[in-house]
């Protein structure tokens, strides 16, 4: 019914995969090497579904197919995030056209910040946990009807909806050289949150909470303003604006909190 | 009687009902239940935040009303009824569509940023099969946005002590408990047949494992991977529909599965050019010379055949799904008119989808999300060039069968057990993975409000069956829950051992790409029942070779490759339920259409499909069934509930047509209420 778009034209694309079988078994690190037929709009999701389908290396070996996280493939889940040619990105939207357009090898790796799962999946288990920490939500009364909500302006509106589109995919973490394991650092995506969460009218009722949660150790002033996160941002979200933002309300709260208790 | 507390069991633990899926309608049903004061489990394939409900586009629809349209919920009662070819029971159609605007407002009220007017206001749009401008939209991934709002919400009661009767926390015990990367593998059944619980496979340390609990709600999404590649998310296989229909319950409907016209042709992954993009005035058209050369842009007005405004002037381009899809496809498919490629000398199978009379700031604030996915996977920028679409599997209207009660005003009966219960009793399904809403064919934007309102009602019902029940599940013999695990474990252990050694092995990946070829090019658009009956002949040939199947991987850590066995062998059972559904259906209604019986067949085909699973390789269809409900037996008959909105004939070339509002004519209800259970 769809068009034909499996038929290949002899053209191969060569990936080099970091592979590890546990987190536990660091000695099974290795990268292996494949190269599958090339199709039309190809990305580096349908390169890894070729070695799915035929899981052998250059070297004629035959292994286990390489395991990573994938969901919408439209780049709107976050899923698919993996480190493709040094960069952090959506393996669904990374096209083979773009990245390799003579056959260069492409070279795909898990994310370095999370647990390593297997392969090229990461356990992002940090980022769920930071949301519920920044109290990442409008404190609704409950899902009765309690009528519309309050009225905003189609100006804020704009501004408020890029913002609103994290998918938590971890991009910006990864690129932020202040989140690692030793810090507590919550990361852009999390200031970023706090920050729409605050613009909201009904969430700005609770704007010092959602402050103090980031006040401390593990929040804004653990930003190194390296600015990485804005770069690799792939909903183009104006991290290095939240965090500003987050900042100076934080500095006030800060200075002025007193005051008001 | 009923047991003495809802918190907790005789045995002195916490009582939770588990719900599987985290989309839209799973999460809907957990904060509902949360609400209501029962624990949840959640369990989920992948963290909720990524479930498909964030491919939805473009909006939700809400007879809100106010662009002075003189639109109201009873409109859209009867627009979802005859978009659905009068398939859909209406009492439910009737309950959504009174609730719609309390939802939208609910959303509002959570932050969804949702599109304004200048006033401040909600803005809606238009969408297919109205005339009204009733979908409110948060840019273009309103999806993503309804599911991060109720994703956050039930955030909150991760952190939410439970509570006992007397008021006091309950140490260490949260509302919500969530399974994240976990694979449901089986209900588990007591002595009698009723779900008490469930087994499912942790997908990092492939560690399988029991959950008890006093109901199962599965709200795990349709079942597109079926056909190949979809619009639908890779996660979208049905394989715990399949899991569950093989367990015993009723599968409706199967047959109905919508093919959206425009989504761009990929690898991977057929991606959807959502219907907003008509709703802001996108025109369909091919040149009226088939052998045109030029580029879109070069190409007069006057040479271009808009080939939806031409057929079908009432509705133009905003004629439903089923609609658009099958002109799409004749004028590609039976008539070679899709876009002549010069490079490979040929009409393709593609017709343009046109934007760029439209100012381009407008473009921008409206339709932003979708564009950029054109441009980011098709590469052309779709502001200053026609895109190039063509029809793909969507969604899936059949879906477990689930029951539903009626008040005296022939809306659904707020708070009863039976309300999204399948025939299992103790399992409860919401959201696309059952049938209820739209019948045989689905209206745009009516899916994220079924899904909402779906888990409204489910956790609701879910309550009230817990409280009817003697005997928690937490007190039940532990082997009940140890039986159904081993047999789930022994399983996996097969799916590991089989066909390690065998020379003639069979790749589960290759299998699965035939089986979607297959399914996509002969159980889609237009359906015939000699091909219908070699479908049915390879299935069977499928079923023996999937028995030849090695797991490609044989770790014990994330094995995807064994999981997709398991996946596959359930998609092979459905695939036969659809397939077969569309041969038995000699008529055509909505979006099955089959040329040798063009028309709708009310007298004969009227009723609701219902399968029932006999064994591997034999579907049994039902006219009646009975099924428990708490503890009430009740008579099924696969009769369709069109008391509110009389049958007729659909005639999208007619404005107005959809609903009687609109054409000034008084709809009377039919004069016998057709009873679909007693």
């Amino acid at each position: 019914m769809a068009n034909d778009t499996t038929k290949g034209t002899g053209r191969l694309v060569h990936l080099r995969v970091k592979r590890q079988d546990s987190p536990d078994l660091p000695e099974t690190r290795r990268w292996e090497e494949f190269k599958v037929p090339y199709l039309p709009q190809m990305n580096i999701i349908s390169a890894l579904q070729q070695v799915q389908k035929e899981p052998r290396t250059v070297d004629g070996k035959d292994v286990a197919p390489v395991v990573w996280e994938s969901s919408c493939l439209e780049e709107v889940c976050g899923a698919c995030t993996m480190v493709i040619n040094g960069r952090v990105r959506q393996a669904c939207s990374a096209l083979v056209d773009q990245i390799a357009p003579n056959g260069e090898m492409i070279q795909v790796e898990p994310m370095t910040k999370f647990p390593l799962v297997r392969d090229l999946i990461v356990d992002r288990e940090r980022m769920f946990q930071d949301m519920k920490k920044v109290k990442a939500w409008i404190d609704i009364d409950g899902t009765h009807e309690l009528g519309p909500g309050p009225r905003e302006s189609p100006e804020a509106q704009q501004e408020r909806y890029p913002l609103s589109r994290c998918m938590t995919c971890g991009c910006c973490v990864e690129a932020c050289p202040q989140y690692n394991d030793s810090t507590q650092f919550v990361g852009p995506f999390a200031l970023n949150l706090v920050r729409l969460f605050n613009m909201h009218p009904s969430g700005a009722l609770h704007k010092n909470a959602r402050l103090e949660t980031v006040m401390g150790e593990g929040g804004v002033q653990d930003c190194g303003k390296s600015q990485n996160c804005v770069e690799v941002c792939p909903k183009e979200i104006p991290l290095v604006d939240s965090i500003a933002q987050v900042s100076r309300d934080a500095t006030k709260r800060l200075l002025f909190g007193w005051l008001l208790k | 009687m009923a047991a003495k507390s809802t918190i907790r069991s005789e045995g002195g633990k916490v009582r939770r009902v588990i719900v599987v899926g985290g989309g839209l309608a799973g999460l809907m049903t957990v904060i509902k239940l949360c609400e209501a004061k029962v624990p949840v489990d959640l369990i989920s394939l992948v963290p909720v935040k990524r479930s498909h409900s964030v491919c939805a586009q473009g909006g939700i629809n809400a007879s809100v009303n106010t662009k002075g349209e003189g639109d109201s919920p009873q409109i859209h009662l009867e627009e979802t009824a005859y978009g659905g070819d009068f398939l859909a029971n209406q009492p439910p159609v009737k309950g959504m569509a009174e609730a719609a605007p309390g939802i939208v407002f609910m959303l509002d009220r959570m932050g969804v940023p949702f599109n304004r007017t200048p006033e401040g206001l909600l803005d809606f749009r238009r969408f297919g099969g109205t005339l009204f401008h009733r979908t409110a939209f948060a840019g273009a991934t309103t999806g993503q946005q309804l599911l991060y709002a109720l994703d956050e919400q039930v955030r909150r009661y991760e952190i939410a002590d439970v509570v006992d009767e007397h008021g006091v926390s309950i140490p260490g015990e949260k509302m919500v408990r969530k399974f994240e990367f976990w694979d449901y593998l089986q209900a588990v059944l007591d002595d009698n047949g009723t779900c008490v619980g469930c087994i499912a496979q942790d997908l990092k340390t492939m560690q399988i494992k029991y959950f008890q609990g006093d109901a199962v709600v599965l709200a795990t999404g349709g079942c597109g991977i079926i056909f190949g590649r979809s619009t639908m998310s890779v996660i979208c296989t049905g394989t715990a529909a399949s899991s569950a229909y093989q367990q015993g319950a009723v599968y409706a409907n199967g047959e109905f599965i919508q093919v959206h016209p425009t989504a761009i042709p990929g690898a991977d992954k057929l991606r959807l050019i959502s219907e907003s993009a008509r709703g802001e005035g996108g025109r369909v058209w091919v040149p009226k010379d088939a052998k045109d050369q030029r580029s879109p842009k070069e190409i007069p007005e006057k040479e271009r055949d808009y080939i939806l405004e031409r057929m079908y002037p009432g509705y133009g381009n905003l004629v439903p799904r089923d609609i658009a899809s099958r002109a799409i496809f004749k004028t590609c498919f039976h008539e070679k008119r899709g876009v002549f490629n010069p490079k490979t000398g040929r009409n393709e199978n593609e017709v343009y989808l046109d934007l760029t009379h439209k100012d381009e700031k407008f473009l921008r604030s409206k339709l932003a999300g979708i564009l950029e996915i054109y441009e980011k996977f098709a590469g052309t920028d779709p502001y200053h060039n026609p895109m190039k679409v063509f029809p793909a599997v969507h969604y899936s209207m059949g879906g477990l069968w689930v029951d539903f009660e009626k008040d005296a005003r022939g809306s659904l009966k707020a708070g009863s057990p039976r309300n999204h219960a399948t025939s299992i009793p103790g399992l409860y399904a919401v959201g696309e993975v059952e049938y209820q809403y739209h019948g045989a064919n689905r209206l745009g934007a009516n899916s994220l409000l079924s899904c909402i309102y779906g888990g409204m009602v489910t956790g609701p019902s879910v309550a009230s069956y817990q409280k009817s029940l003697a005997k928690s599940a937490f007190d039940l013999p532990k082997s009940t829950f140890e039986k159904a695990e081993k047999r789930c474990q022994d399983d996996y252990e097969r799916i590991l051992k089989q066909n390690q050694d065998a020379k003639d092995a069979e790749n589960p990946y290759k299998l699965h790409q035939e089986l979607g070829d297959m399914m996509l090019r002969d159980v889609t658009i237009e359906r015939d029942n000699a091909t219908l009956e070699q479908v049915l002949g390879k299935i069977s040939e499928f079923d023996e070779r999937v028995k030849k199947v090695a797991s490609p991987d044989g770790s014990q850590r994330a094995n995807q490759g064994a999981q997709f066995v398991r996946h596959l062998e359930n998609m092979l059972v459905l695939a036969r339920v659809i397939a077969q559904g569309a041969k038995n259906r000699d008529e055509s209604r909505g979006a099955h259409y089959k040329p040798a019986f063009p028309k709708r067949n009310d007298p004969d085909w009227m009723r609701t499909t219902l399968a029932k699973h006999e064994q591997k390789g034999a579907v049994k269809y039902l006219r009646e069934f009975d099924y428990t409900c708490a503890g009430q037996s009740v008579h099924v008959t696969d009769a369709v509930d069109a008391s509110l909105v009389a049958p007729r004939e659909r005639k999208y070339e007619q404005a107005g047509a959809a609903s009687a509002a609109a054409t000034g004519k008084i709809q009377q209800p039919a004069a016998s209420e057709q009873q679909k259970s007693v």
